[in-house]
Formats: structure tokens, C-alpha cells, sequence
């Protein structure tokens, strides 16, 4: 069929869809990374939206994107895009920046009159030339008119039209792929199960955007991106918010604990409610609360009376639940704390990632208050990380926060879907008979890790009071004795402490034996493993890199610090201003810790991070 | 909740702890009737949760034999609904003052009442802050001098009940501290309703607000100052029940039987279980000065009330879907492939 055209064969290529933000940008970028992820590719996918719903129309302010990575040893969403997709002029001005050198780029040319360029504040009637493209790169479409024309007879009026333009640009982007487009129009039936007409309006597009790249823009190079060879199972797509809320279920199914959420509307954390709150069908009590506050209290009433409780927040939430994780750290109550970071301080960006609330997780409470703190390096490891928070906040006995943030919550990749073993059993440490026998007191430790037992209303001879009040260290009754005091501040910060005994060592990975070590947490992973990856291939043994990325925060791995202390030179790269290197810092005094930071609401690029390391190697 | 009476005595419900309020102080006899009416009521103490917030009255959970959370200020309504929905089969006590319960957990309170979830919420009002020595509450008298208001306060109080109508409440009872049989019967009352049941029991700070309520609980006039309603009964009141409540145009008017005409009859009939809240807010609102302050159950209606709901909602799901686990209803929801 193709054998006409120019066929290019690539390892990865990064498409950029983008459009108004209700064009159904995400929509079209979300089926087409799907149905790459069913041709066997690997996927890393990056939604950006504007925080309003609804900007005006055509402006820049209202530009919503949709990037995704197709291909071989895929770890990110790429830092520029070979194709970019833009549906109106806005959208082509916003994100041009986002586009490679010689990448294409494709319009719906009828959006290109004077209104549509005033509003995006061209000052010329000409976009293409005012913003210095090269005209053999653009392919100027019709779109507008192609798909009313498509659509005259389905008896739609023009605004239900037009709504199907998404998949107009979606059909020529699965033809410049070579995607099958059944799998396409199967994805569509699901979603569409209900609404046949629109369906069938919409698949009559599609096929009309493939036609469309046939027939008439045979000298553009069509791609075959390169498959992978992968783990044997069953896959699905997953983003980091979906993953974080299974992972809880997992760990609900592992220790036997019913699983509540307390929890309230807040970007971009929401749907982590929205999908606990669809899995009342596996039992799940999601409560939507009145406030922040009330999301974490609902949260430790539910963790007293046995259930693996859980809140989950942004930022700002995070800040109103901070007396809350203070009780639950005296009550010595297992809690999950998730905290989806987005662009600070205050409201800040709201739909924008960051990592900067790092320092408020570790310490942002009165008193002294230690808590266990994680972050997940990609939206799929969101799973095992929500999945660990539990297991850890459940045998241990201790609030847990967990980090995520923008870029992985709404970020997607495939996922292997994991079998009933590929989990360990999580053990809840419930007071015995033989206990309850043996003057049993609410706060005495039991065992190796300091954790005390979890007895649970209902259980005779285990009544007990716990609450904000400091306890005696013996008989567990309210003590203002300062001794005392200080040993129960003691004893909960080893508590959590020897959780290290209980975690597995930090990773190595790269170049074990050179001279500078790459640092990072959370959700750079992807960008500092692929920085990582170049480094080491540019042929220069000088730059050769090894890498951490570290995913248990608080308390850190056993081998960490003794590890990092082997590197002649340790860079951390983060998207905050040196939280983690301030962290660090600490764990190495007299020790240099260079750094690479960027806080402009977006993820690194791979080029920054390679950049910045081979400046800090240049320099010392 | 199960109901063995006479399982249990008072005393199966207090445990060791020295109470440590003042003395004189309302609340020991308060902690004393609750006692009671749990062993009345029959719940075993370890089904038992009470979760308090902070606060002179908060302290109450120490002095139980029960599970029980002295949490945070103003929380407690929050952690005790959190307490409830995840355990519907717990019976679960609330206990707030006025600061905790009206000023910083205000807006947990409204919530609570307005899901009608099925807590018991006792509400302490001594119309002031005691633990922290003496400042002004949400429901302290306009003009009233504390140590934070000098000079008066300038500000109007709220009325518990006003707020609890206005969140849709569907159990309102009144009590005092001194009037042990009737915080008893609201008590038991309030435990048996279905849904979020507030029970204000006016209580007298012997150190920072001593006599606030001296005006009704004073011996020789309290039969004429108060009235206490019952379901299905006249509303009569004062020393010979020669007095009652009748109605006078969109109002309530107190009448001596036998004067200006009026008879048994023109006197109203307490209907605890009417819908309309209406004259349940009129009731309410009585202040002791034109009409008596009304105490006992001035509103009891059946709802649904919240954690039925959410059990019976996550029960017909699970068995519509039928998802043995995750993995089940990842595999029958989402589009998935394969990787041989």
C-alpha cells in the first residue's frame, strides 16, 4: 500500500498534538498512543493543558497539547517532537518551541482568517512565514472543510461537525504512522458504545483524514517505528493516577484491610478520586469530604477502625493536612498520604509539574514529627510505589507520604498487568490473645521495627484511647514528664528509621566505575536514565555518568550514602530550586553537592541534563 | 445496634482514669449520665468508638472504657464520620464544646448533620473557651466580657439548633448539665435515632462562665422557665403544668389554662416527627424570656442516613460487576493486548 511513498524507518519518534482546549487534543493523542502501544511499540505519553477549563477560543492562553513518545528503549515523552499537529494558529505559535529543526508539522489551513490570527496576536496575514517556517515542512489541510464536506449527508448540524476534527487530523497522523486504522475505529466503538450516529460520524472522519495523507501528500515521509521486545503478558495502558489508585487496591487485596479514601477535588490529583471512586465496584469506600482537612481525619477515623485509609492531595492540600498527619504520627496510625506535586507556592500552577514540595513532606508539621516518605519514578512504578506506601505504612504502623507529580500522574506508558504473585502478602500487626494476656498496653513496641499494634474496635479487651496528647512510654496513659517526652520522640524517630531495614538498596545503574554520579527522585527518571544513556555513548570517556534515582526518600536506603560517598563528584538534578541536594547535604557534610535545577512548570529536557552535567564536569 | 439491655452497668463503661475537670464543674455529670445510657442502651463497650476534638470537654474519651480518639480541634466530626462509614457496625459517640465543635470545626459540624450520617454528636455549650482560660465562643452573648472581649463582645452568638435545621438536621435535643434524667433520655434518644443526632446539653464553667445558665436552672423557677417536650404530648409547663404553647399567628405564644379563654385544648401537641422543621425551629429558638427554653427531643425524623448508603451502594455494585480482584476488573475494563 505504501510502497509508492517515502518510508522512513525510525527507533522513536515524538508526535505533538495540539489544538484549543476543547478540540479534543487529549482525546485524539490518547487512542493514538494506545493503539501504538497495541502495534507493540513502547509509549511514554505528556498531556499540557492550560488550568482553565475554557479559555477564550482561539487564544494562546486556551492551547492544549498532547506529546507522545513511540518506540524502541522509550523513558520519556521526548524533548521535541518530529511531528507536530497544530488545529488553529494559536496552537502552532505555542507550541512551535516544542518542535525539532526539520520536524513537520501539520495545520487545518481554514483556521487561518484574520480573526482566528488576531486572536493569536499575528500581526501578519501570513503564519507560516511571520513565525520563519520552512513552507516544504508544513502540510497545509483543509480540515474545516474537509470534514463538513465528509459529514453533509450525516444530517449533524456544523458545531457536531466540527467537534469531529480531532479525528480528521487523527486519520492523517495514523496514515503518516502506518497505523492500522481498525484498531483505531475498535478503540472508538468502545468509547462511543452508546452513541452509535457520533460514532459513526467520527469513524467516517478518520477514514477521511487517512484517505486524506494518501492520496495527497505522497512526499511526505511516512514513519515505521521500530517494535519492542517485552516482558510476555497482558498489557494495558496506564497514566501515574490510575496506577496510584490500583496499586492502593493491590495492597487492599494483599493485607486483607478494606481500602478508604478520604479525599477532595484538587488538580491535578482528582483522579486518583475519580478512579477509586469508580471502584466502589471492587468494594472501595471513596468519600468525598468537605474539605482538605476533613479528606485526611475521615481518612484516620477510617485507619483506627482497621481499614488501609488513604487521602490524597496537591500541594496546597498537603499544607491544610499537615496537623492531621501530625495526629496520625502521635497516634501512630497507618495512614497513605498522596501527594501529586504540581507548580508552587500557593495556587501556583496548578496543571503545571514540580517537584518542590519535597522539603513540606519531610518537615512541614509541628513538632517533631518523622514520617516515611517515597516518590514514584514514572506513572507505571506510581503502582508499586502506592503499593509499597501501604505495605510500609501498614507493618510498620506510621503515616506515609507518597510523591508524585504532573508529569507522571497524567503521563501514561504500558503497563504489564501484574498476576496475584508478582506482590507479597502484607502483614498487619493486630494485637493477639497472647498480648491482650500479657498486660498488653496501646503504645508498648512490638518486635524489631518499634511498631506498635493495630487493635481495632470490635476487639474485646483491646479498648483503648489514643490521640495528640504525648503518651507514656510504659503504661501509655497522657505524660507531660519531660523524660518521657524525649524518649517518645526518640522512639518514633527510630521507628521510622529502621523502616530501612525493610526496603530494598538503591540501584546503580550506567557507568558504575566513573568519576561523576548522577543524582535524582520521583519523576525525572525517565529524562535522567535517557541523559544517562547519551552520556555514556558520546564517545567521550570523561563524561561517562553513573545514575540514583531514588525512590524511598525517607528513611533513605541502607547502601545509599555509602555508595554516593564512592563518586568523586555528585550532581543532583531536580525541578525545584535544591531540595533534595539541600537533603543530601545533610547525609554528606563536607561534601560538594552540584546541582541542576529547573522550576518552569515543565519536565527537563534530556539535553538540559546532558548539558548540565558535562558544564559541572568541565568546571571541576 | 444491637439492644441487651441490662447486659451491661455504668460501670462496665468508666475505666480508671482520675477525671480532671474542675470541680463543680457540668461536665462531670454529664460523663456520669453518659455512663448510664450506655449501659441502658446495651452496645458492648468494645463496639463502642468515642472521638472527641479539643477542649475542656474533649477529654471525655480518657474516661471511658471504650475505644476512643482525643484527636485534633475542631476534627472530631470529620475523623468520627471517617470512623463510621469504614465501620458502619460501630456505634460511634461525638463530643465537641461550642469552641470545637461551632467555631473551628463549623464547618464539619454542618457537613456531618447535612450527610446525616449516624453519629451520636453530644455538643458541651458553656458559651465559652475554658481550656485556654476564658475567651469568648461562637455561642457566647452579644456584650458578654471574657479576657478576648474586654469590653463586650460585638457579635451575635449562633443558636446550635438554628444550625442544625439549616444543614438539614434531622435530630435535635436540648438538656442541662443538672437535669440527669433528661440528658439521660436524650441520650438513649439520640443513640436510637438513625442518622446525625445533636444533642446540646448547656453546661455551667464554674471558673470562667460560672451561672450562664442560672436563669433555667434555678430550682424555684426552672419548671417555669423551661418546658420539656415529649412526642405526642401537650406542650405544659411551670411548677402545676398549668401553662402551654399555643399558636399564635406564624408564632408561638406561651397561655395560663383557664385565662383569656384559652383551654387543654388550644395547646399544642409535640410532633418530634413531623418533616416540615418548621415549628421544630420555633420550639428551638425559645430563649427562657417570653417562652420557655425548650429541652428533650425537639426533632426526630427518619432519613437515609449516610454509611447505610455507602454500604448499600458499594454491596449492589460489587455484586452488578462481580470483579473477583483488580486484575479481573482491569482485564474486563480496559483494552488490553498481548505479549507472548
Amino acid at each position: 500500500m505504501l510502497k509508492n511513498t517515502n518510508v522512513k524507518s525510525v527507533e522513536h519518534v515524538v508526535i505533538r498534538f495540539s489544538g484549543d482546549s476543547g478540540d479534543g487534543m487529549q482525546l485524539a493523542g490518547n487512542i493514538f498512543s494506545n493503539v501504538s502501544a497495541g502495534e507493540g511499540n513502547q509509549i511514554s505519553t505528556f498531556p499540557d493543558y492550560p488550568a482553565e477549563i475554557r479559555a477564550p477560543q482561539g487564544t494562546l492562553s486556551g492551547v492544549s497539547g498532547f506529546q507522545v513518545n513511540l518506540g524502541h528503549a522509550v523513558h520519556t515523552p521526548g524533548d521535541e517532537a518530529d511531528v507536530l499537529v497544530a488545529m488553529n494558529p494559536a496552537a502552532l505559535k505555542t507550541n512551535l518551541k516544542f518542535l525539532k529543526s526539520n520536524g513537520i508539522i501539520i495545520c487545518d489551513s481554514d483556521t487561518f482568517r484574520t480573526a482566528d490570527l488576531k486572536k493569536a496576536e499575528y500581526t501578519t496575514d501570513d503564519p507560516i512565514k511571520e513565525l520563519g517556517i520552512d513552507k516544504r515542512r508544513v502540510m497545509l489541510v483543509p480540515m474545516t472543510e474537509l470534514v463538513k464536506q465528509t459529514l453533509a449527508d450525516s444530517g449533524l448540524d456544523q458545531k457536531a461537525m466540527l467537534k469531529c476534527k480531532n479525528m480528521f487530523a487523527l486519520g492523517l497522523i495514523c496514515w503518516l504512522f502506518d497505523r492500522p486504522i481498525e484498531s483505531v475505529l475498535a478503540k472508538l466503538k468502545a468509547k462511543f458504545a452508546k452513541k452509535p450516529a457520533i460514532y459513526e460520524a467520527n469513524a467516517k472522519v478518520i477514514r477521511a483524514g487517512w484517505d486524506c495523507g494518501h492520496n495527497t501528500h505522497s512526499y511526505m515521509p511516512t514513519y515505521r517505528v521500530e517494535t519492542e521486545s517485552v516482558e510476555p503478558g497482558i498489557y494495558t495502558d496506564v497514566n501515574g493516577n490510575t496506577a496510584t489508585a490500583w496499586g492502593l487496591i493491590m495492597a487492599s487485596e494483599k493485607s486483607g484491610r478494606p481500602l478508604f479514601l478520604g479525599s477532595y477535588p484538587i488538580t491535578p490529583a482528582t483522579d486518583i478520586l475519580h478512579e477509586l471512586a469508580k471502584r466502589k465496584d471492587l468494594g472501595v469506600k471513596a468519600c468525598q469530604m468537605e474539605d482538605e482537612i476533613a479528606g485526611v481525619c475521615s481518612a484516620i477515623g477510617a485507619s483506627y477502625a482497621g481499614h488501609l485509609a488513604v487521602t490524597s492531595t496537591s500541594g496546597p492540600g498537603l499544607a491544610l493536612k499537615s496537623e492531621g498527619i501530625g495526629l496520625a504520627v502521635m497516634a501512630e496510625l497507618p495512614l497513605v498520604v498522596i501527594d501529586v506535586q504540581r507548580g508552587g507556592p500557593s495556587t501556583g500552577l496548578p496543571t503545571k509539574t514540580e517537584q518542590t514540595d519535597l522539603m513540606q513532606a519531610l518537615y512541614g508539621r509541628n513538632g517533631e514529627s518523622p514520617i516515611c516518605v517515597l516518590a514514584a519514578v514514572s506513572p507505571t512504578d506510581c503502582f508499586n510505589m502506592a503499593f509499597e506506601a501501604a505495605r510500609i505504612a501498614i507493618e510498620h504502623m506510621t503515616p506515609v507520604i507518597l510523591l508524585t507529580d504532573a508529569f507522571i500522574a497524567n503521563g501514561s506508558s504500558a503497563w504489564r498487568i501484574p498476576e496475584e504473585q508478582d506482590y507479597p502478602a502484607i502483614k498487619p500487626p493486630f494485637v493477639t490473645e497472647e498480648q491482650l494476656a500479657n498486660e498488653w498496653r496501646p503504645y508498648k513496641r512490638q518486635g524489631e521495627n518499634f511498631a506498635r499494634s493495630w487493635a481495632i474496635p470490635g476487639t474485646k479487651g483491646a479498648m483503648h484511647r489514643v490521640g495528640g496528647l504525648e503518651k507514656d512510654f510504659e503504661t501509655s496513659v497522657i505524660s507531660n514528664d519531660g523524660a518521657n517526652h524525649a524518649l517518645m520522640i526518640e522512639t518514633r524517630r527510630e521507628k521510622v528509621a529502621r523502616i530501612a531495614n525493610d526496603i530494598p538498596d538503591l540501584t546503580i545503574a550506567g557507568e558504575k566505575d566513573a568519576d561523576t554520579i548522577l543524582v535524582g527522585w520521583g519523576g525525572t527518571y525517565g529524562h535522567l536514565y535517557t541523559a544517562m544513556e547519551e552520556l555514556n555513548a558520546d564517545g567521550n570517556d570523561a563524561h561517562k555518568v553513573a545514575l540514583a534515582q531514588f525512590r524511598y526518600i525517607n528513611p533513605m536506603p541502607k547502601n545509599a550514602i555509602p555508595e554516593l560517598k564512592r563518586f568523586k563528584r555528585i550532581i543532583v538534578a531536580e525541578l525545584n530550586t535544591g531540595q533534595f541536594a539541600d537533603y543530601l547535604q545533610m547525609h554528606l557534610p563536607g561534601r560538594e553537592i552540584l546541582r541542576i535545577n529547573k522550576i518552569e512548570g515543565q519536565p527537563f529536557m534530556v539535553r538540559e541534563i546532558v548539558e548540565g552535567v558535562i558544564k559541572h564536569i568541565e568546571e571541576k | 445496634m444491637e439492644n441487651n439491655q441490662n447486659q451491661y452497668t455504668p460501670s462496665d463503661y468508666k475505666n480508671k482514669q482520675n477525671v480532671r475537670w474542675c470541680p463543680g464543674c457540668g461536665d462531670h455529670a454529664i460523663l456520669n449520665v453518659l455512663h448510664k445510657a450506655m449501659a441502658e442502651l446495651g452496645v458492648a463497650p468494645e463496639d463502642t468508638v468515642v472521638v472527641s476534638g479539643i477542649g475542656c470537654s474533649s477529654r471525655l474519651p480518657y474516661y471511658m472504657n471504650t475505644y476512643g480518639m482525643h484527636t485534633i480541634h475542631g476534627r472530631a466530626a470529620a475523623i468520627a464520620t471517617g470512623v463510621k462509614t469504614s465501620r458502619p457496625d460501630l456505634t460511634v459517640w461525638q463530643i465537641s464544646g461550642d469552641g470545637d465543635g461551632l467555631a473551628i470545626g463549623g464547618n464539619h459540624f454542618i457537613h456531618a448533620v447535612r450527610r446525616n450520617i449516624n453519629l451520636n454528636i453530644l455538643l458541651f455549650n458553656n458559651k465559652i473557651y475554658g481550656l485556654t482560660k476564658g475567651q469568648y465562643s461562637p455561642t457566647t452573648d452579644r456584650g458578654t466580657v471574657t479576657k478576648s472581649s474586654p469590653y463586650g463582645t460585638t457579635e451575635d452568638p449562633f443558636i446550635p439548633a438554628e444550625l442544625c435545621f439549616g444543614a438539614r438536621g434531622t435530630f435535635f435535643a436540648r438538656s442541662f448539665d443538672v437535669a440527669l434524667d433528661t440528658t439521660k433520655e436524650v441520650m438513649v434518644a439520640a443513640a436510637r435515632h438513625r442518622g446525625t443526632s445533636v444533642v446540646e446539653v448547656l453546661q455551667n464553667c464554674m471558673i470562667f462562665n460560672n451561672g450562664a445558665f442560672a436563669w433555667f436552672t434555678d430550682r424555684e423557677e426552672r419548671l417555669n422557665r423551661t418546658i420539656h417536650l415529649r412526642h405526642g404530648e401537650k406542650m405544659l409547663f411551670g411548677k402545676d403544668l398549668d401553662r402551654g404553647l399555643v399558636q399564635d399567628g406564624f408564632g408561638l405564644k406561651a397561655v395560663k389554662l383557664g385565662e383569656d379563654g384559652y383551654t387543654i385544648d388550644d395547646v399544642l401537641v409535640h410532633d418530634a416527627h413531623a418533616e416540615s422543621n418548621f415549628l421544630h425551629q420555633q420550639l428551638a429558638m425559645m430563649d427562657g424570656s417570653d417562652l420557655p427554653l425548650a429541652i428533650g427531643v425537639i426533632r426526630d425524623v427518619e432519613a437515609p442516613s449516610y454509611e447505610t448508603e455507602v454500604q448499600n451502594q458499594v454491596d449492589s455494585v460489587v455484586a452488578k460487576k462481580g470483579f473477583t480482584s483488580l486484575r479481573d476488573m482491569i482485564l474486563k475494563t480496559t483494552e488490553t493486548w498481548e505479549v507472548k
